[in-house]
């Protein structure tokens, strides 16, 4: 098939594209809008094997087939609860594949073409790096996520300047290729630096912060995508590139702006910092009682409450309680109590997880409440359960200068009737800051798993 | 046309995408954000047509051979997973009755 011709067929998958992201404005919608999504990539597919000069071979059409079953048997097999990880590896294969294109193009064309043209030597030089670091970054991600590794920050004395140094070394090395000196090990070099440099910028963020990192390296995917497309004068993979990078950066602001931190501050801020800080200040902290409660006494208060928010928390996903917690609103709904989630915006480890665990659980999607309007019901709210969450409920995010998350926009629970916080133990959170709202009068702790707690909690009202 | 031309009609093309990307994205609800992070991922997956190209290009030694087959399995890998894994979310965001409290 002639170029135009498959420039064509492009064009169409680029709508098809555009139109699978608008359809995911609505819930009722969104599902069409990715088979539209899937459909647009077989035809960019079809026609990437119609294009003059591309030869179908047995590698090819082989290599297709393992990948594809890789990642079919991957996403079906992979519980709800798994899904960051899950998402964080589909990822880093895409910035992975990137990257070889990109080392492919330069082996092809750096000896015997003579010089390669600037514009083309910069977007390879930028998939190289971008599509290596969010490879390698993704995986770290996957394996903090699957706790492969610590999830917690990793942080070492010179952190910082080690980083920098590797990715300027990185940038030299792009510099070399650009002055024309076009050594096929220049960008081998280049991609392994980028590599290790992905992991050491991942290692050091952990726990709550991984809903921004996630983001970060979705938009790196599209961005070395985008480079890419550059690379090959390919329309179609500069938009949906282009597309994913403008998703992925909304994506992360969105998570800096619902913790109230600036992305440079989640990215390099240095985590040790903020923990030694948090243990000084819960050194000197308030002291009070914590009042624990049985799931009998909690069953009695929610039974006989008018109106019960759940606010669910990382430790709900981690419990896999979630179709327990629907089981337990399902009863108390039939009790007529009204019961309806608060979700916070980074509650969970990547935006919008506690929507799809719950939505997995068969929760209609009306009862989920974004922060905002959440906040406006905690006022007459009777009986505020908090499932798994920690720093998101922190009044003091709200009234302590001193504490580490002093700014981040929370849910203020602390303003129903009364509080009941489902926590495996005493512990202190992620970060080891102190929680006050523990130690608040109205609040009761309900300490075992969270799976637990809820379903002796389904069965105490039940009974009554 | 010039290679200028072709890399200004692509910035073109780039700058138009980064508005369209915006302006469709700010649409869509927290709630959905999750399927939105997997759907984009499914649309990065297009670095597949990248390492087809190369994997079928006409000369080349075993390296690029090897490379381009390489990024092929790893960009279906992105593109099947990354599709599949959001219809399977998307599914679970059926519309339903809110059950009613008696």
């Amino acid at each position: 098939m002639g170029t135009q011709g498959v420039n064509l067929l492009y064009l169409v998958t680029i709508a098809c594209f555009v139109l699978a992201l608008k359809f995911l404005s609505s819930p009722a919608t969104a599902r069409r809008g990715n088979q539209i999504g899937a459909v647009g990539m077989v035809i960019a597919i079809v026609a990437t094997l119609l294009k003059s000069g591309v030869h179908i071979t047995w590698l090819m059409v082989i290599g297709a087939a393992i990948g594809g079953a890789f990642g079919a048997v991957g996403a079906r097999r992979v519980k709800m609860t798994a899904m960051p990880q899950m998402v964080a590896l589909f990822n880093g294969v895409g910035g992975g594949a990137a990257a070889l294109v990109a080392l492919a193009e330069f082996h092809d064309l750096a000896p015997g073409h003579g010089r390669i043209r600037g514009d083309v030597s910069v977007a390879i030089l930028l998939s190289a790096l971008i599509g290596s670091i969010s490879f390698s970054g993704s995986l770290v991600a996957f394996a903090k996520l699957q706790e492969l590794i610590k999830g917690r920050p990793i942080t070492y004395p010179g952190q910082k300047l080690v980083n920098a140094a590797l990715f300027g070394s990185c940038l030299a090395a792009g510099a070399v290729v650009l002055s024309g000196s076009e050594h096929s090990w220049l960008l081998w070099a280049l991609v392994g630096g980028a590599s290790v440099f992905g992991v050491l910028f991942v290692l050091p963020i952990g726990g709550s912060d991984m809903p921004v990192v996630i983001s970060l390296l979705n938009a790196f995917t599209g961005l070395a995508a985008a480079a890419t497309g550059f690379e090959l004068e390919n329309n179609v993979l500069i938009v949906s590139g282009m597309l994913v990078g403008a998703s992925g950066t909304m994506l992360t602001l969105l998570m800096g702006r619902a913790m109230n931190r600036s992305i440079t501050n989640v990215l390099f801020g240095a985590f040790g910092q903020v923990s030694a800080s948090a243990a000084e200040a819960s050194a000197n902290g308030a002291s009070g009682t914590v009042r624990s409660a049985t799931a009998d006494d909690v069953a009695v208060m929610l039974a006989y409450a008018s109106k019960v928010v759940v606010v669910p928390g990382y430790g709900m996903a981690v419990a896999q309680a979630q179709h327990d917690v629907r089981a337990l609103a399902d009863i108390l709904e039939a009790k007529g109590v009204e019961v309806t989630y608060a979700i916070h915006p980074v509650a969970g480890r990547m935006p919008g997880h506690m929507n799809v665990l719950l939505a997995e659980a068969n929760v209609p999607y009306p009862q989920l409440k974004e922060m905002d309007e959440a906040n406006a019901e905690f006022g007459r709210t009777d009986v505020a359960l908090v499932i798994g969450a920690n720093d998101v409920v922190n009044p003091d995010a709200r009234n302590n200068a001193g504490s580490p998350i002093y700014g981040m926009p929370i849910l203020n629970v602390d303003q129903s009737q009364a509080i009941v916080v489902l926590k495996r133990s005493m512990s202190p959170g992620f970060a080891g800051i102190e929680n006050p709202l523990f130690l608040n009068p109205k609040t009761v702790m309900l300490f075992g798993d969270a799976k637990d707690s809820v379903a002796k909690l389904a069965s105490g009202v039940k009974s009554l | 046309m010039s290679h200028t031309a072709t890399l200004v009609a692509e910035l073109t093309v780039l700058v138009l995408a980064i508005f369209l990307g915006f302006e469709v994205i700010s649409k869509v609800p927290t709630m959905l954000h999750t399927p939105l992070m997997s759907g984009t991922n499914a649309i990065h997956g297009i670095v597949l047509v990248g390492a087809m190209i190369v994997a079928g290009s006409v000369h080349q030694d075993g390296l690029i051979r090897v490379i381009g087959f390489v990024a092929v399995v790893l960009a279906a890998a992105n593109v099947v997973g990354g599709f599949v894994v959001t219809d399977r979310m998307l599914e679970m965001f059926k519309k339903r009755e809110p059950p009613k409290a008696e």
